[in-house]
């Protein structure tokens, strides 16, 4: 009988803490299959930050540093200074990255900084227990936006890749979501385009995934996919915003 | 040699590889010269978008293995303490340098000595020293920074250079020793290489959800804390020995008290000054035993009594330990300080 289909060696043997129905799995594995596809993974180095992905160096096969909460890009500009030969990523939530964060991402952008940022979008902080996030949908109800985010208080929802994309240094930046098979697969092709722009030494490379969070939600596994379909991709378009010429 | 320049030139010297800067006045000639020169001896120069930005930097730098460091002056390094806290927790070798400017604040670009807490109480969160050594002469500061690289790597921790705006910007002649620039960073097994599909990975991380582990973690890291207390207290003595009225002070105001120490010689006094080289571990057993003339102490600082706190501890009530500070920037001259030696010796301490 021959093998179709093993578990990638980019993820280590450990269960993972994330709740039933998140799509953080998911984007684990995207990653680390990829990474374990291009032959990175003993050449690679992680970026942790802070949020429910904290300890997203237990589950990937590779070396790995914990960031303060928002920083990853900073001390992702700092390895890959150092030894520029290592493939160096960040893995970041939407709390993460588009609020604390933001000067670093833009500015990791901005110096063309040739890294790969891996950046979960499920529109609310699930590790702190579901409160509004810059990315929260107008409407959406989360334990700080108790009658639903009011865009006339807290503005309305933060685009982080097409913003990103108006920098001129960036290179690459797509938006795909986790919510269906057919969906993944795309979103496994960023995440190889990322990585390979990299490789490239094309700079900047983003990929933001579109991802649920059934817990911080009140939903069920089920109702959260269709949630994100509904409610998610109509405001969040999918697509690429930006790429080098020849990716 | 300007002051900020000789520190960035002994840093090169150093064998630092990688610096991160942020300007902010008055440390500007350090990123400036580091900017010029560091890529010509081989090293990076990266201008951060803040000094956020560039303590993360730093972090990341130093834990892929380069020989890092960051300079910044009061505000700057008020930002930067979230990022040092981390290098505490994680026990990355690096160096900070903190010129010294008045505060609180955006306070002003004069020189102080306000950050006596920041550099010695640990700015950031959580139970952690950080070594900081006050130059109080450009050669000095020019050593130490070069020191500074050795110990970090020595003791697996970030180390602090405390100058001030004085030191920064003044100018006198410095004899570089330039045999130390080819000290090269060993491999260590906690620098983050990629695993090579050779071993298990590496990870550097300060959280721990455990308790019990947590509070493990903190112990080793006070168990060192404790070597480096015993092992690297670093002080000048001067006049000492017979002193009636012993000064403490550090840094470019420890040049100012030694012109009045010598004046009250001069008019039949005896004072001296102990001169702390490092600000932690603080040289409290200069103050353990005391010269049995002594009868007083006075601690001067250009802020508003910070050092003072440690100097009470040392001296644990055995004389009267009096203060006089300047601060916002003023600089204390000999002649004031002299008066105020004078009246304490003559018993009107108020």
């Amino acid at each position: 009988m021959s093998v179709i289909f093993s578990k990638t060696s980019g993820l280590t043997e450990t269960a993972t803490h994330y709740c039933p129905g998140c799509t953080h799995g998911i984007a684990h594995r995207l990653v680390a299959e990829v990474l374990e596809e291009l032959g990175l993974l003993g050449e690679t180095i992680g970026c942790a930050s802070v949020g429910c992905s904290i300890l997203s160096y237990n589950y990937l096969n590779v070396d790995m540093i914990e960031c303060s909460h928002g920083r990853a890009p900073a001390v992702a500009t700092g390895i890959k200074r150092t030894v520029p030969e290592k493939t160096v990523f960040t893995y970041q939530g939407d709390g993460d990255l588009a609020s604390i964060g933001t000067a670093e991402i833009v500015h990791a952008a901005h110096r063309g900084e040739n890294i790969t940022v891996i950046f979960v979008n499920n529109a609310i902080y699930g590790m702190t227990g579901g409160q509004m996030a810059p990315t929260t949908l107008a409407g959406q109800k989360t334990t700080t936006a108790p009658e639903g985010r009011q865009p006339e208080f807290s503005g309305l929802p933060l685009k982080m890749s097409e913003m990103l994309a108006q920098v001129p240094s960036a290179s690459y930046v797509e938006r795909v979501s986790l919510h269906h098979p057919k969906y993944i697969r795309k979103a496994k092709k960023a995440v190889l385009r990322a990585f390979t722009c990299q490789m490239e030494h094309r700079g900047f490379s983003l990929v933001e995934l579109l991802s649920t969070c059934p817990t911080g939600w009140g939903l069920d596994p089920i109702d959260s996919l269709e949630w994100l379909e509904a409610n998610m991709i109509p405001y969040y378009p999918l697509g690429v915003f930006r790429a080098p010429e020849e990716v | 040699m300007k002051g900020n320049e000789a520190l960035a030139l002994a840093a090169i010297h150093g064998g630092c590889t990688h610096f991160f800067g942020y300007p902010i006045t008055p440390q500007n000639e350090i990123p400036e010269f580091l900017a010029r020169e560091l890529p010509k001896a081989g090293g990076l120069f990266l201008q951060a978008e803040s000094e956020i930005a560039a303590v993360n930097m730093l972090y990341g730098a130093a834990a892929a293995g380069a020989r890092a460091m960051i300079s910044s002056s009061s505000p700057g390094l008020a930002l930067m303490q979230e990022g040092i806290s981390m290098l505490a927790a994680t026990e990355i070798p690096c160096v900070i340098v903190n010129v010294m400017r008045g505060g609180p604040g955006l306070g002003g670009i004069q020189p102080a000595q306000s950050d006596y807490f920041q550099m010695t109480r640990g700015g950031g969160n959580g139970d952690y020293r950080i070594i900081s050594l006050a130059p109080a002469t450009l050669q000095e500061s020019a050593e130490m920074m070069q020191e500074a690289f050795a110990l970090a790597q020595k003791y697996r921790t970030p180390v602090f250079i405390v100058s001030d705006g004085m030191l920064g910007q003044m100018m006198e002649p410095v004899e570089l020793n330039k045999s130390r620039s080819k000290e090269r960073v060993a491999e260590q097994p906690w620098i983050l290489t990629g695993h090579h599909n050779n071993r298990s990975p590496r990870t550097i991380k300060s959280l721990r959800l455990d308790p019990a582990e947590l509070e493990i973690h903190n112990l080793r890291l006070q168990e060192k804390y404790k070597r480096i207390s015993q092992a690297e207290v670093r002080f000048e003595a001067y006049r000492e020995v017979d002193a009636e009225l012993l000064f403490c002070a550090f840094g470019s105001t420890a040049r100012i008290v030694k012109n009045s120490v010598d004046d009250l010689h001069q008019k039949g006094y005896r004072a001296g000054l102990i001169r702390p080289q490092t600000l932690w571990p603080f040289p409290a057993l200069a103050f353990r035993s005391l010269p049995k003339s002594c009868r007083s102490v006075i601690c001067v600082e250009m802020n508003c009594g910070q050092m003072l706190d440690d100097v009470k501890l040392a001296v644990e009530g055995r004389v009267p330990v009096h203060f006089y500070g300047r601060c916002g920037g003023m600089i204390p001259e000999p002649e004031e300080l002299t008066a105020r030696a004078l009246d304490i010796l003559s018993g009107d301490s108020q």
